[in-house]
């Protein structure tokens, strides 16, 4: 691979929804290795911006490039296959099923049979101990009941793992993250903060999309800032929590470091 | 609860936890063992006694009509509860199993030992091409275009006069005897339920699983969920058309009536009174809705007042099923100690 081409590109993607412009222009380029936060108001077009590179949702105009390869509006799966994976801001676990079987289905994936899964244990032991392993990895105490829980009975921190869970067990490439930490309490965030920063070390790319400023500013590389479905500002941390545009459109015209 | 006046209280051992949490513990004694196995083979041994138990020429049809109606209601529970598409169009895998058998039979001359088979799985597939544009339809959308199925079917046979048109295709062979036609299908349907709790079990049954649970989640994960629904819709025609194709012999006649509505909705009110999702709940409401019908005969016209009111008594009283309401009691020992 061409050590220039980014690893992920968005190039110029606009989505409306009936009259309402979710996102208009956007473009960014996501090296290897990045932690890219996204942050914006309600209903600033981050959720669709994820819906649209991963292909839950139907790109109006404009271009998506994974290492290089087009992939604007592909189904979903074909995209996953790729090692583009992501979280739902309303989680989306099997309910019916324990925890560690919720993994089983990212395991049985052709991309997790072809790598192996998660650091390629699939092709060591059965999908049942990878998952378990996964889980544990994940923060689920191995020795607990909690990995055998239905996950209808497991409270939101677990779920909210569970899901970051599922696309470890992809052996994912980047991971695009929606909301992972809202709705956690401040020791369960502190707790997933050390993971994000160990997954990043192993070499996974991610894109957080957060409300949470302080936690996010302290694991992201760089900072994208949405509002109204276009890309304000793009920069360090600190440049976006300089920076007057973003001050008045995200938080009115308060300061920011009050927030942070 | 306790009794005023006694010193007594109530006592539950959940020995269910034993149970669900691994089976391991059945090989550490003769009791556990039996714990297990007991209900399985009351259930085996008295579907395998009931053609010898029933020598009422009238009954012993029925027997048949159980076995078929209980492979209709396998086939509904297992894609209801376990892919999480509701079809209404059982009829139409009936109809389509059952034409394919009567043509092999009386064009072809094919027996029985055969056409079942070739109806079986030639079915199956034609079934499921017919109904690959729907699945991507969800819900209720994909139960009122699969209800669709078998009317078209039946109009466009009446219409094209094709297939022996309103009079249907006569002359289809019987079995041997009634010995082969009750016992095939009593082990047909015994392979059939154990076989899809088997299946629903495996890596595979538990894709299946996500994808009624959350198929936006599956499709996250990088799985083609069409391939998975075209399978198990594969898996569930196949069932109903096996059914269909072993009613055609046993009435020697092929016609329209076959993809009768009762196709469809019979079986599902045999899921919902054995208990869906259990897959032996529907073999069970089969057992007791089937006879319940033919009992009902004595009243006449008024046979469908009486046959609603059960259904609804059971749907107010006992809506989880005999199936699911039973298994959680047998995992439940309850006994009074005193204090």
């Amino acid at each position: 691979m061409n050590p220039e081409t980014a690893l992920l590109e968005v190039r110029e993607v606009n989505k409306a929804f009936g009259g309402i412009q979710a996102l208009f222009g956007v473009s960014f380029k996501l090296n290897r290795g990045e932690i890219l936060g996204i942050i914006g108001p309600n209903g600033s077009g981050k959720t669709t911006l994820i819906n649209c590179i991963t292909g839950f949702v139907r790109t109006d105009s404009g271009k998506v490039f994974f290492k290089g390869r087009e992939i604007t509006n592909r189904a979903p799966h074909k995209i996953a296959d790729l090692g583009v994976t992501r979280t739902f801001q309303i989680m989306r676990p099997y309910y019916s099923l324990p925890a560690y079987k919720n993994l089983i289905v990212p395991l049985f994936s052709p991309r997790a049979r072809r790598l192996g899964g998660w650091r390629g244990g699939g092709k060591l032991g059965d999908r049942d101990t990878v998952g378990i392993d996964i889980l544990e990895e994940i923060g689920f105490e191995r020795d607990s009941q909690v990995p055998y829980k239905l996950a209808s009975t497991l409270p939101t921190g677990y779920l909210k793992r569970l899901e970051l869970a599922r696309c470890l067990a992809l052996r994912p490439e980047l991971i695009l993250c929606d909301e992972v930490f809202s709705g956690l309490s401040m020791s369960e965030i502190a707790s997933m903060l050390p993971l994000i920063e160990r997954l990043q070390m192993e070499g996974i790319t991610l894109i957080l999309i957060e409300h949470r400023l302080k936690e996010l500013f302290r694991v992201a590389n760089r900072v994208m800032v949405l509002n109204f479905g276009q890309k304000l500002i793009e920069g360090s941390p600190d440049e976006v929590m300089a920076d007057k545009k973003v001050k008045e459109a995200y938080l009115g015209s308060e300061d920011l470091s009050d927030y942070v | 609860m306790i009794m005023a006046g006694t010193d007594v209280r109530q006592e539950r051992l959940d020995q269910g936890i034993k149970v669900r949490t691994s089976g391991i513990y059945a090989i550490s004694g003769g009791k556990e063992i039996g714990y297990l196995i007991l209900p399985r083979l009351v259930l085996i041994v008295g579907l395998l006694l009931l053609p010898l138990v029933i020598t009422n020429p009238y009954w012993q049809r029925v027997i048949s009509i159980v076995g078929i109606y209980a492979l209709l209601a396998l086939s509904f529970d297992f894609l209801t509860h376990f892919v999480g598409l509701v079809s209404l169009g059982g009829a139409f895998f009936v109809g389509v199993g059952g034409y394919i058998a009567a043509l092999l039979n009386t064009k072809l001359g094919l027996p029985p030992l055969f056409s079942i088979p070739l109806a079986t799985i030639g079915g199956g597939l034609f079934c499921t091409l017919a109904i690959m544009p729907c699945l991507p339809l969800r819900g209720v959308y994909f139960s009122i275009v699969t209800l669709m199925y078998p009317l078209l079917a039946m109009r466009v046979i009446e219409a094209l006069n094709i297939f022996g048109g309103t009079d249907g295709i006569l002359g289809v062979s019987s079995f041997p005897n009634r010995w082969v036609e009750q016992y095939s299908l009593i082990l047909v349907v015994l392979v059939a339920m154990f076989g899809l709790r088997r299946l629903v079990n495996t890596d595979l049954g538990l894709v299946f699983r996500a994808v009624k649970d959350n198929d936006q989640a599956v499709k996250a994960s990088g799985i083609n969920i069409t391939l998975y629904k075209t399978l198990a819709v594969f898996i569930s025609s196949a069932l109903a058309c096996l059914g269909g194709a072993y009613l055609v012999h046993i009435y020697m006649w092929a016609g329209i009536s076959t993809l009768a509505l009762d196709f469809s909705i019979i079986p599902i009110a045999a899921t919902v009174i054995g208990g869906g999702g259990t897959l032996v709940g529907p073999v069970l409401g089969s057992l007791i809705l089937v006879p319940v019908s033919e009992l009902l005969r004595a009243f006449g016209t008024l046979r469908i007042v009486f046959y609603a009111l059960i259904l609804m008594a059971f749907i107010v009283f006992r809506s989880e099923g005999i199936m699911v309401y039973a298994q959680r009691k047998y995992h439940q020992f309850e006994k009074w100690v005193k204090v």
